[in-house]
């Protein structure tokens, strides 16, 4: 992670800081996707799997597919009423809910595997594509956020054509 | 337009390295990376502040944001007063008679139940109810966006219909939050958040009861009653033994505690019975108060209207309900705020410095030579400060030089001057270092040879450890080099900082 000090462009860098007006321009670079939460199946964590237009240029189907529905599996997992939940909850309630001071709920545990799997996901497969998954646990889990990166190189036409597809496509 | 994108991404593939994937921890690792925390003097000496201090809602955190609850506690505070008061007059008062004349299990029994009953009242009172969030600037815009697309801009309709279990599902715009409300969340006028199966917000506990702490909230007032119902029970009891033995009018005169117990629980005991009663039902049909008052789902409003939220079995939803898993919270208020600012000063720090590091790699190489120069001036003039156990090469001094120094350090006689320098670093800023030594080599040799005479012979071995470090540790420390003056400018600092991270990868932004 520590390679994202701009490395490569250290040059125009140190030019690029004094010019604010040019700063403002490069920020609005970004292009944000959002997936929405799908709630056909109640209130459970889910998320829609339909397939953004903006990451169309820059991620395959299948992948961002896996994503997400990797993603709803391990909420499925986290939010699951059976057995597991039942005892969990009969202990928690028996000790009036003191034991989760020196435990953690599996819903904790999953949100860690859920952090990981972002993580790896952010480094194997979408930051190489200029695509960054913010963790939903950070937007309140309401939307998947994937924001979307642009070469400052060739800022001038791909961010107008991507934030004009952005609100095209809708 | 896609295939600019592509001619972009094709153009430079590798630039996307620079991209953070680690978009929570991002922040913390950038100064680290800059190893000297005084390198970047701006930003660490403010306190590092927790998203509690700027939540956006009516609620009150007490604890450093551990604990949470809304804005008018008064009634929590009676509820408190209550209970102690009661439980308290129980249990001096009737404990000890009937724990004698009776069984001592009742004072047993009691105190777990009033423990059970008090954690369960701090648990619904001090925990997150379950609230969501407001959208990001960039979430809200995108809604925003959508809204407009579909063409339903207009006041009135900002809402979208979701189909829940068959069962269609208005989720209402917030215009606080500015998200349209996930199905069973509520905006609670009071603490001016939504919460996730909003409940309802109830003073008596000081805040409101929604997914996190329904149950918390349901085992309070059920075991309350239970509480309720026992004292009530063992007060009478009491006073019934004592005025067998000397009559009821002197059984009161001996325990005037126990008149006012019952006075309480009397008063008290119908409303707590009624309210887990209503919960009960709310619970085995899966529902909250809030749809149960709108009556939602009740069949009057059509005849195919049913909850969609119901497991269609009350024994499943009141395990769902008292025994499901523990949703986390969503609101993460005890994290440390990463705004703008420091975020600004973490990716500034890296980009500032990034062409330090060149710098620093040109020291690296040029060190050599210039070392060599130091070395020629030194053996070329006479030696002005021949100061024989400065000249003196000093074997074990050598060994621990690190760096180009080191490289000079056995055939040179001037190499202490080395050392010199290097203890002249440690008051220095360590990346002027490198900045003279670019620029003003010749003039500063000579000063560290005056300076270095004053070194005494003790501590020029000291100081090779310390000063070994000089010279390989420019390669971290990520400080500007350009102009010394800037660099202690925090104001200075923060403002190409802040202007940076706005330029940069953006990472991980709010």
């Amino acid at each position: 992670m520590q390679g994202l000090v701009p490395t490569a462009t250290d040059g125009n860098m140190a030019t690029e800081f004094h010019n604010l007006q040019e700063l403002r321009h490069s920020a609005s670079l970004a292009n944000k996707v959002f997936i929405q939460r799908d709630y056909t199946e109640g209130t459970t964590c889910k998320f829609q799997t339909k397939f953004p237009s903006e990451l169309e240029s820059r991620i395959e189907r299948t992948l961002f597919e896996d994503t997400v529905k990797t993603l709803n599996n391990y909420y499925a997992e986290a939010e699951k009423i059976g057995g597991q939940s039942y005892l969990e909850g009969c202990l928690a309630c028996a000790t009036a809910y003191l034991i989760f001071l020196c435990m953690e709920t599996r819903y904790e545990k999953v949100l860690k595997k859920i952090a990981k799997y972002i993580q790896e996901q952010n480094e194997k497969i979408y930051a190489p594509r200029g695509l960054l998954i913010t963790d939903p646990i950070e937007r309140g889990m309401r939307v998947i956020e994937i924001s979307i990166y642009e070469d400052r190189g060739s800022s001038g036409s791909s961010s107008g054509s991507s934030s004009v597809s952005g609100s095209t496509a809708r | 337009m896609s295939q600019l994108q592509r001619a972009a991404l094709d153009q430079q593939p590798g630039q996307y390295d620079q991209i953070c994937t680690r978009s929570s921890s991002c922040s913390s690792p950038g100064p680290a990376e800059g190893a000297e925390p005084s390198s970047c003097p701006g930003h660490r000496s403010r306190a590092p502040r927790r998203k509690w201090q700027v939540f956006p809602g009516r609620n009150r955190f007490y604890c450093d944001g551990r604990i949470m609850m809304a804005r008018q506690t008064g009634v929590f505070y009676l509820t408190l007063v209550l209970i102690l008061l009661t439980s308290g007059l129980f249990f001096t008062f009737d404990c000890p008679f009937l724990a004698a004349n009776l069984t001592p299990a009742i004072p047993a029994v009691g105190g777990v139940l009033f423990l059970f009953v008090m954690v369960m009242l701090f648990r619904a009172s001090f925990s997150d109810p379950g609230v969501l969030p407001r959208a990001t600037p960039d979430e809200a815009a995108d809604l925003e966006r959508q809204i407009d697309s579909a063409g339903c801009s207009r006041p009135p309709p900002r809402t979208r219909e979701v189909l829940v279990h068959g069962q269609t599902v208005k989720l209402k715009y917030c215009f606080t939050c500015r998200i349209f409300r996930p199905p069973r969340a509520s905006h609670c006028s009071l603490c001016d958040n939504c919460v996730e199966r909003f409940d309802h917000h109830c003073p008596w506990v000081g805040n409101c009861v929604g997914r996190r702490n329904y149950r918390f909230f349901y085992l309070f007032i059920l075991s309350l009653s239970f509480l309720t119902i026992f004292i009530f029970a063992f007060v009478i009891t009491h006073v019934i033994l004592r005025s067998n033995r000397t009559g009821f009018l002197s059984a009161l005169k001996d325990s005037p505690a126990s008149v006012l117990e019952v006075v309480v629980c009397f008063f008290s005991v119908w409303s707590i019975v009624g309210l887990s009663g209503f919960h009960t039902y709310l619970i085995s049909s899966n529902q909250t108060t809030n749809e149960d008052i709108k009556g939602s789902w009740s069949t009057k409003r059509g005849k195919d209207n049913y909850n969609p939220y119901s497991y269609g079995n009350v024994l499943t939803n009141c395990c769902a309900a008292l025994c499901g898993p523990l949703p986390p919270s969503l609101i993460d208020r005890r994290g440390l705020i990463r705004s703008d600012t420091p975020q600004a000063a973490t990716n500034g720090t890296g980009s500032s410095c990034a062409p330090t590091q060149l710098h620093s790699h040109m020291c690296d190489q040029d060190q050599c030579i210039q070392s060599t120069k130091f070395v020629l001036q030194a053996a070329a003039t006479p030696l002005l400060h021949s100061d024989p156990v400065v000249l003196a090469p000093l074997p074990g001094k050598t060994a621990t030089l690190g760096g180009p120094c080191a490289y000079l350090a056995p055939s040179q006689p001037s190499l202490p001057s080395c050392g010199g320098d290097v203890m002249a670093l440690r008051d220095a800023a360590a990346d002027s270092h490198c900045h003279h030594r670019l620029h003003h080599h010749h003039h500063h040799h000579h000063h560290h040879h005056h300076h270095h005479h004053f070194v005494s012979p003790e501590e020029t071995p000291c100081t090779t450890p310390q000063g070994a470090l000089p010279c390989p540790a420019h390669l971290h420390l990520h400080s500007p080099v350009p102009s010394p003056a800037t660099l202690y400018d925090p104001a200075a600092q923060d403002a190409l900082h802040e202007d940076s991270v706005r330029g940069l990868v953006k990472l991980s932004s709010v």
